[in-house]
């Protein structure tokens, strides 16, 4: 029955208690008993945690007998928080009717507690602002309230005060997603369409979809169609997310919950989709898909190169579980045998490094990273290049082409100047401005991607004092005058450290890598010069001078232990650089060389 | 190469302010320690056999009377064979050497003194909290030559928060007048549980950079091979080859040693172990008829190599690249070739007839070297 489900998410700045109410509304509906209950259920992995982001999606379903004494279906979707995963974000709160809006009480309204607020108001949402943490001595629920009038908008007597910690409040909370969040809205007799909002891979059943269902139901045995990938499965089992995946008949219009049809990986189906039955397939396709595609390529090396095979294997079991993460085999003369690998953006690429280190326990270095450029060769043919390895010989080279985004950005209107000034600097172009809400300006640019994946939002939350969303599309390939731009190390070039840049750039980076590169590649015993060059012409230098005394004075007495501990501790820091000839360069040195001096 | 052995005496008149090594200043438990010591070595008398040279150290043994030496050495003469030409040193403290106490020692078999006289300047020695002035250093180092020690060692430490480099030279010219067979310059290391490294951090004011370090290490190596001297570990100048001191050189090459006495070191084959660093402990466990061993390790091949490589690169003799490669499978020159022509390059090392050495710029950096 539609009228008793609500769909909703949670959003807040971070460590304003997002995850800590979440754990207590499950623990209050009684979906898990107190000792299987585990903290934070809802980040489930590590790096999520201790980055404070949650990366991908999950949900839960939380039956509620509220007050009126009707049992209702509240599902709670996660989102994750940053702009890499932006995307996944809209399709999480596309499939919400409301949100709540959670607020530190002592800390009052922060930057993302803003730029959440546009993204859910983007959608339409019900928003319900609840004030956290009313158990701290510092909590100012006053205030808070204050600032959701005056900062957010909204009328502050529609919010609640809760401590998530205490448990407190938490009745209140739930009678109010049933009260004001509206029951979804739809019809189950229409055929079917359902929102992929997530997919996740599990070794026995292949991947579990998540989805919200807007119109017409879905059981086993049905036919369904991906309508963008045009594919067909048989559904094996639909059912709801309780604390375990429960199995149900079917998914009816409003419902949120997944469906296992035999799809082998996460590949094969893409965020955003729509789900409709083969026979009888709805008009037209849920709106607001987006392809995830990589935009940001880089290549891994494992440091050892025996662990090359170990790394073959990561990688495949990495990727099942991560749709937008591709990766082909790729060599280079400085680093030997590794992989190319496409990213949806740096955080991304972080968190890949991370896992492959982490949970598969390999030393990995990573290349510069790259956006994709097209060239037009004298031949006529075009080709796309992601690997400055690449790059094409200048003089074949008829027409060079970078890809442009449409990037939208929403902050508050008193940093508009701030903002046209980063957008100019970054090549931005042919740009519109709109007041979607007073105060609120939304600025819309077109600008290089290149400019941006590398710390573009950073900076922007850093001019905006973390005020700014933001959020793009790609929109085409423009011609550009792009030149190679190579570093040498003690004479050598070093090809994953190579980079396609726009001409005028080019000096910038070249100084700015040389900079960075001295920052990052510890002194030696001899002179270590670093250049940048275009072709044959250096263009920016710098030489890391040797370190010259380093020898501890006594080494007797027969107590060598203690010595040696100290020198096998130095040996295993220096395993994690890579040698490209006689010179040590760690792995923070390659993606170090890209960011701005700020971050 | 025979073993050495090694005698810890753990007992100083007062702590000096840069001293981590372990040692009381009650005399207290000299008896039971004297005792324990002959037990000790007792229970060493199946592993060892024959050694060639004795160390003395501490601790301050000094503080012992001649008798109590004698004794010792007597000692081990009976329980092992001490060769006759063997080198047997005493460390000894400026303060205690006079006339009486030093014609006693030369009749104990003492044929090396190693006298721990750090500086000639007396505010560089009230800093270091040495209880002895320079005068009665020079005093001392006099007495022991007309007692008729022929081969003497002089201990001096710099990069003393303070001193400059002219001071420093003043030290060493006082020192080179005395013409000692052997000297030590050590770089003071400030040890964190120590007065002194409590006061002086890292990066402290009054504290030689990196800079000044490399400087008062070259200086101190041209000055005293100037003087005739050979720079042959990166602390230690003897006047001449025969000077080089025998015992240190086997920590050094991995030739066996053992160390009787609290926190001293021993080892064996691929075996090292040492006793507890606690007089009382080590007390006990002799009693208790146990060796006082706080912990043993046997060391990888890596770690042997590793060893070998550090120690070696440490000394002017450096590394003989085919032994290594026979012992370690490791053909340095081949296989670090590209590295070990960048240190030549950069006047670090030399290579001749097969062996890898540091030179006098290559000794600064040993520590990196190793790390190649
Ligand atoms: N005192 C107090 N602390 C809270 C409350 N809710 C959450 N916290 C604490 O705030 C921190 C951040 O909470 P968490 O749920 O991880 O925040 P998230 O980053 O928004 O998911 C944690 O240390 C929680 O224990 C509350 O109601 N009162
Ligand atoms: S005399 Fe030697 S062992 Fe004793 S406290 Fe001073 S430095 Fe340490």
């Amino acid at each position: 029955m539609m009228k008793n489900i609500r769909n909703f998410s949670i959003i807040a700045h971070i460590d304003h208690g997002k995850s800590t109410l979440a754990d207590r509304m499950i623990q209050y509906t009684g979906v898990i008993d107190e000792r299987s209950f585990k903290n934070q259920i809802l980040d489930d992995m590590d790096i999520e945690r201790e980055r404070g982001i949650t990366i991908k999606s999950q949900a839960i379903t939380l039956p509620y007998r509220a007050k009126d004494g009707n049992v209702y279906i509240l599902n709670l979707i996660d989102t994750p928080g940053h702009v890499d995963f932006s995307y996944e974000v809209s399709r999480s709160l596309a499939s919400c009717e409301g949100v709540l809006l959670l607020i530190d009480a002592a800390q009052g309204v922060q930057a993302q507690t803003v730029a959440n607020l546009y993204m859910a108001m983007e959608h339409d949402l019900e928003i319900i602002p609840i004030i956290n943490k009313i158990d701290l001595p510092s909590a100012d629920v006053e205030q808070v309230m204050e600032q959701i009038d005056s900062q957010l908008g909204l009328d502050p007597y529609g919010s609640l005060a809760c401590s998530a910690k205490q448990g407190t409040g938490i009745e209140e909370i739930l009678e109010a997603i049933v009260q004001k969040i509206p029951p979804p809205k739809g019809d189950s007799e229409s055929p079917l369409a359902s929102l992929i909002f997530d997919a996740k891979y599990d070794p026995f059943r292949g991947t579990i979809i998540y989805c919200r269902i807007f119109d017409g139901i879905v059981k086993s045995g049905d036919i369904i169609r991906f309508m963008h990938n045009e594919t067909t499965y048989k559904v094996e089992e639909v059912g709801r997310f309780l604390l375990t995946r429960q199995k149900k008949e079917q998914l009816s219009a409003g419902d949120v919950g997944y469906i296992i049809a035999g799809v082998k990986t996460v590949s094969d189906v893409n965020i955003g989709d729509t789900i409709t039955l083969d026979r009888n397939p709805c008009h037209t396709p849920l709106p607001g898909f987006k392809e995830a595609k990589p935009v940001v390529f880089a290549s891994v090396y494992p440091i050892a190169s025996d662990d090359y095979e170990d790394l073959a294997v990561a990688l495949e079991k990495y990727k099942l579980n991560d749709a937008s993460f591709s990766y082909q085999k790729d060599s280079s003369v400085a680093l030997g045998q590794g992989f190319r690998c496409g990213f949806l953006g740096l955080l991304h690429l972080d968190i890949v490094q991370e896992r492959l280190e982490r949970e598969y326990n390999l030393s990995i270095i990573l290349s510069v990273p790259s956006v994709r450029y097209r060239f037009t060769l004298n031949s006529g043919n075009v080709v796309d290049i992601d690997n400055p390895s690449y790059y094409p010989d200048p003089m074949t080279i008829a027409v060079s082409e970078e890809p442009y985004i449409r990037a939208t950005m929403m902050f508050p209107e008193r940093y508009l100047g701030a903002v046209m000034k980063l957008c100019r600097e970054k090549r931005g172009d042919n740009s519109a401005l709109n007041y979607p809400s007073p105060g609120r300006a939304e600025l819309i640019f077109e600008m290089p991607l290149a400019e941006v994946i590398y710390d573009f939002y950073d900076q922007l939350k850093t001019i905006t004092q973390g005020y700014g969303s933001f959020d793009y599309d790609m929109i085409d390939y423009r011609e550009s005058d792009l030149v190679l731009l190579d570093i040498l190390v003690n004479g050598d070039k070093v090809d994953a450290l190579a980079q396609m840049v726009h001409r005028d750039r080019a000096r910038t980076r070249g100084l700015h890598a040389c900079e960075r590169l001295k920052e990052e590649i510890p002194r030696q015993m001899f002179k270590i010069a670093i250049q940048g060059a275009i072709g044959n012409q250096i263009i920016s230098r710098t030489t890391i001078s040797p370190f010259r005394k380093d020898v501890t004075a006594k080494c007797y007495g027969g107590d060598i232990t203690r010595k040696r501990k100290l020198l096998e501790k130095q040996k295993k820091g220096k395993k994690r650089m890579k040698m490209i000839g006689s010179v040590a360069i760690p792995q923070s040195a390659f993606v170090a060389i890209l960011k701005s001096d700020q971050t | 190469m025979q073993p050495g052995i090694y005698i810890h005496i753990p007992f100083c008149i007062s702590k000096c302010h840069y001293c981590n090594f372990y040692s009381v200043t009650s005399r207290e438990y000299v008896p039971d320690f004297l005792e324990s010591l002959f037990k000790e070595m007792a229970m060493y008398r199946d592993q060892f056999e024959t050694f060639d040279t004795l160390y003395i150290g501490g601790g301050t043994p000094s503080v012992l009377p001649a008798e109590h030496l004698e004794e010792l050495i007597q000692r081990i003469g009976n329980t092992f064979d001490l060769l006759p030409d063997s080198e047997i040193t005493l460390e000894a403290n400026p303060g205690d050497l006079d006339a009486t106490y030093l014609t006693a020692l030369r009749k104990t078999g003492i044929n090396r003194l190693n006298i721990g006289v750090q500086s000639f300047d007396d505010a560089v020695l009230s800093l270091l909290g040495r209880r002895h002035t320079g005068t009665e250093a020079l005093a001392a180092m006099e007495a022991s030559r007309t007692a008729g020690f022929d081969n003497i060692g002089i201990d001096l430490i710099y990069c003393v928060p303070g001193q400059d480099m002219h001071g420093w030279m003043k030290t060493l010219d006082q020192a080179l007048n005395f013409n000692p067979e052997h000297l030590s310059c050590y770089q003071l290391t400030l040890e964190p549980e120590t007065p002194l490294g409590m006061i002086y951090r890292k990066g402290t004011a009054g504290l030689p950079d990196e800079e000044r370090e490399y400087d008062f290490f070259i200086k101190t190596s041209e000055k005293l091979e100037d003087a005739g001297y050979i720079h042959y570990e990166v602390s230690n100048f003897a006047r001449n080859g025969t000077f080089a001191s025998r015992h240190n050189q086997k920590y050094w090459d991995h030739t066996p040693y053992l160390g009787l006495g609290p926190s001293a070191h021993s080892f064996k084959k691929n075996k090292r172990w040492w006793n507890h660093s606690s007089l009382p402990a080590y007390i006990h466990d002799i009693e208790q008829g146990k060796t006082p061993v706080e912990e043993a390790e046997v060391l990888t091949d890596d770690q042997l190599r590793l060893e070998a490589l550090s120690l070696g690169l440490r000394t002017k003799k450096g590394i003989n690249c085919i032994d290594f490669n026979m012992k370690y499978h490791v053909d340095l020159l081949t296989e670090k070739k590209e590295i070990i022509a960048k240190l030549k390059d950069g006047g670090l090392v030399d290579i001749q007839n097969g062996s890898l050495s540091p030179t006098r710029y290559g000794l600064a950096v040993a520590d990196s070297l190793s790390l190649i």
